[in-house]
């Protein structure tokens, strides 16, 4: 419901005049102007750091570091946040950091019931859906059904584990590396790592699946 | 509370509906929201844990209808008011009426990149020892308080392991209403599909939590 909600508002509204949501935020956004309580600036460079600084590339980076060598794998399995600020990737919504490790067993696949928490440091702001109802409704409840919306159908003997992220942990979940990508450096792997694999609504591509 | 936001497991949602290269912004005014509401945080007025509240307060047809930088703006609306920064007056007028509460920062855009590097930790230590080590059985309490928690309710009174013990970190259910960061052990619960959903849980299927030390009772 909110989903298509969100479509109404954004493609037939926001082009022609101000749909409500532009007004209030327009409102509201000059009032704290006028009292000198924020800078419209600060807002320009928030929306810079989001845009161009701070997604997914970043934990596709850290899963293919810990893809290629062991030992960063292993400090990422054991302090996930200390691991992934060697990288560089600290801050809002990345405190408290940890990994969940696909294998041939498991899956693992990461929801917020209650809100919309999200590993912002590694993947950058969410998108729609994980914040929208019919996700943060069904990942508990129905998650094979909901990998399937994604395309991914799992072996039926594949244990899914979701995590329900309720406190300040933030998850990334490590897809399992693809067959076929020996040859690659950390760059070419980190290609292979998508948005939706770290959440756990996708896999690894394949290395020829590569865009 | 037992509020619109505490979702999991309800049905008539449909389906998920991802959107491919979904762009990170739907309109300039999303921007604007998510840079208002993190600059209006920066004042250091009220924390987390009472901005989530303020959100699951919303009505619940609201909430349901509401894009989340919706959410977050009416959320943001009622906290700007509730701390005297803006009133209603102004909200409705849309322009400043009078100069209201001055809060304790101001984020400016030199500031910006160390904030968002920086982040809120909100682990503290508790000088207890952690009431419940990795591997017993716990079973969650069975509460419903009108107030802030983040125990969501398809998870009361169950059955799980505990997985790890994570930390210790700020209450929400306390923080949330002013009465403090009383930190507590947190810890992974992990729960059988079938204690959660009984009969008609998937096959394979396991679910964990987060919860502080209060929410668990000994098996």
């Amino acid at each position: 419901m909110s989903h298509d909600h969100d479509h109404d508002d954004h493609h037939h509204h926001h082009d022609n005049h101000f749909s409500p949501m532009e007004a209030r935020v327009r409102a509201l956004e000059t009032i704290l102007t006028q009292k000198g309580l924020i800078d419209p600036k600060a807002i320009d460079a928030i929306v810079e750091t989001y845009e161009t600084k701070i997604g997914p590339r970043n934990g596709a980076r850290v899963v293919a570091k810990a893809w290629a060598e062991p030992d960063f794998a292993y400090w990422l399995k054991r302090d996930a946040t200390a691991a992934i600020a060697s990288l560089g990737y600290t801050g809002r919504q990345g405190e408290h950091m940890r990994a969940v490790f696909n294998d041939a067993e498991t899956h693992n696949l990461v929801v917020c019931t209650l809100c919309s928490c999200y590993p912002w440091s590694v993947l950058g702001l969410p998108p729609v859906w994980y914040k929208a109802p019919a996700y943060r409704s069904r990942a508990v409840i129905d998650p094979r059904g909901v990998l399937a919306e994604f395309g991914v159908t799992l072996p039926e003997d594949k244990k899914i584990r979701v995590w329900d992220s309720t406190a300040e942990l933030r998850y990334l979940v490590v897809p399992e590396r693809p067959a076929g990508t020996d040859g690659l450096d950390q760059e070419a792997l980190a290609d292979l790592v998508t948005r939706d694999a770290m959440i756990g609504t996708g896999l690894a591509l394949e290395p020829e699946g590569r865009a | 509370m037992n509020g619109p936001h505490d979702l999991g497991g309800q049905h008539g949602f449909g389906p998920v509906a991802p959107e491919p290269n979904e762009p990170y912004f739907h309109g300039d005014w999303e921007k604007r929201a998510l840079g208002v509401t993190l600059s209006c945080g920066a004042f250091g007025a009220w924390t987390i844990d009472e901005s989530r509240h303020a959100r699951e307060n919303i009505p619940p047809a609201t909430y349901l209808s509401a894009s989340y930088y919706e959410i977050w703006i009416r959320a943001l609306e009622a906290l700007l008011e509730r701390h005297d920064f803006v009133s209603a007056a102004e909200l409705s007028t849309g322009r400043m009426l009078e100069k209201g509460a001055v809060p304790k920062r101001i984020l400016t855009a030199d500031m910006v990149p160390a904030v968002l590097a920086k982040g809120g930790p909100c682990d503290r230590p508790v000088a207890t020892m952690p009431r419940f080590a990795a591997g017993v059985r716990v079973r969650t309490r069975n509460f419903n308080p009108a107030t802030h928690t983040r125990l969501p309710r398809y998870a009361r009174g169950k059955i799980g392991v505990v997985e790890a013990v994570q930390g210790s970190f700020v209450f929400p259910d306390d923080n949330a209403h002013g009465r403090g960061e009383n930190p507590e052990w947190v810890y992974t619960v992990v729960f059988d599909g079938g204690e959660i959903w009984g009969e008609d849980a998937a096959d394979g299927l396991t679910v964990s939590i987060d919860a502080w030390e209060s929410y668990l009772e000994p098996v």
